[in-house]
């Protein structure tokens, strides 16, 4: 169970290759990647910068805590910080188990937790030049982000 | 009495600062405090209701007590994945 930052292009096959373990019916694996729109906006490019050492301690925590919750047998979380273009990979979950359910729901588990705890945080650069830090805007979004 | 503390911006913080770091020479006696204090001088668009604060890499509430050589990380909404 581990969680880790980098600051180069995410690689799922090397990363899946150290999970391997003949109890493991099940391996899911979720990719987040750089998408071209966000809240009706073009996005043309992303920035992530890390608070790295409370972003390391907070993912060892979910880890551990999906380690708890679930019957999995291995679990793997890596973040990227630093310039991003479209349909890079951003943040890249895997989690082993003897069963599909528990690796379907840790896998769940372990991204949600990190996208609302982990001190990670994305600036966003829009067509027409504009760049805003997501979720930090004080004028306009004081629903914090609900649903429009 | 004033204290000696480290204080380091991430983001949009780090952007309004201008820089990512600083030694801070304070009379707030809790990191609630001198947060305000910051804000005042700084212009920080965020209130502290939208932060949480980590003093030397772990979270901890906004009334703890300041101590000499803490080093502060005011933490605004994260947006990973």
């Amino acid at each position: 169970m581990d969680f880790t930052l980098t600051d180069v292009p995410i690689e799922p096959k090397a990363l899946l290759a150290g999970m391997d373990n003949p109890g493991a019916g099940a391996c899911v694996t979720f990719e987040g990647r750089v998408r071209d729109t966000n809240d009706g906006r073009g996005v043309t490019a992303l920035d992530y910068e890390a608070y790295g050492p409370l972003a390391e301690k907070e993912g060892a925590r979910i880890m551990a805590e999906a380690g708890e919750k679930f019957r999995i047998l291995g679990a793997r979380c890596v973040h990227r910080t630093g310039s991003l273009a479209l349909g890079d990979l951003a943040v890249w979950v895997a989690v082993t188990a003897a069963h599909r359910d528990a690796a379907f729901a840790a896998c769940r588990y372990i991204i949600d937790e990190a996208k609302a705890r982990v001190p990670i945080w994305k600036k966003e650069h829009y067509t027409g030049g504009a760049a805003e830090w997501v979720n930090c805007a004080t004028r306009g979004t004081a629903d914090g982000g609900a649903v429009k | 009495m004033k204290k000696t503390v480290r204080v380091k911006y991430f983001a949009i913080l780090r952007e309004q600062r201008g820089i990512g770091e600083e030694q801070v020479s304070t009379g707030a006696s809790t990191a609630g405090e001198l947060y305000e204090e910051l804000r005042g001088r700084h212009g920080f668009t965020l209130a502290a209701g939208r932060l949480r604060v980590a003093v030397n890499d772990e979270f901890v509430a906004w009334t703890s007590a300041l101590r000499e050589g803490d080093a502060l990380v005011f933490i605004p909404p994260v947006a990973g994945g």
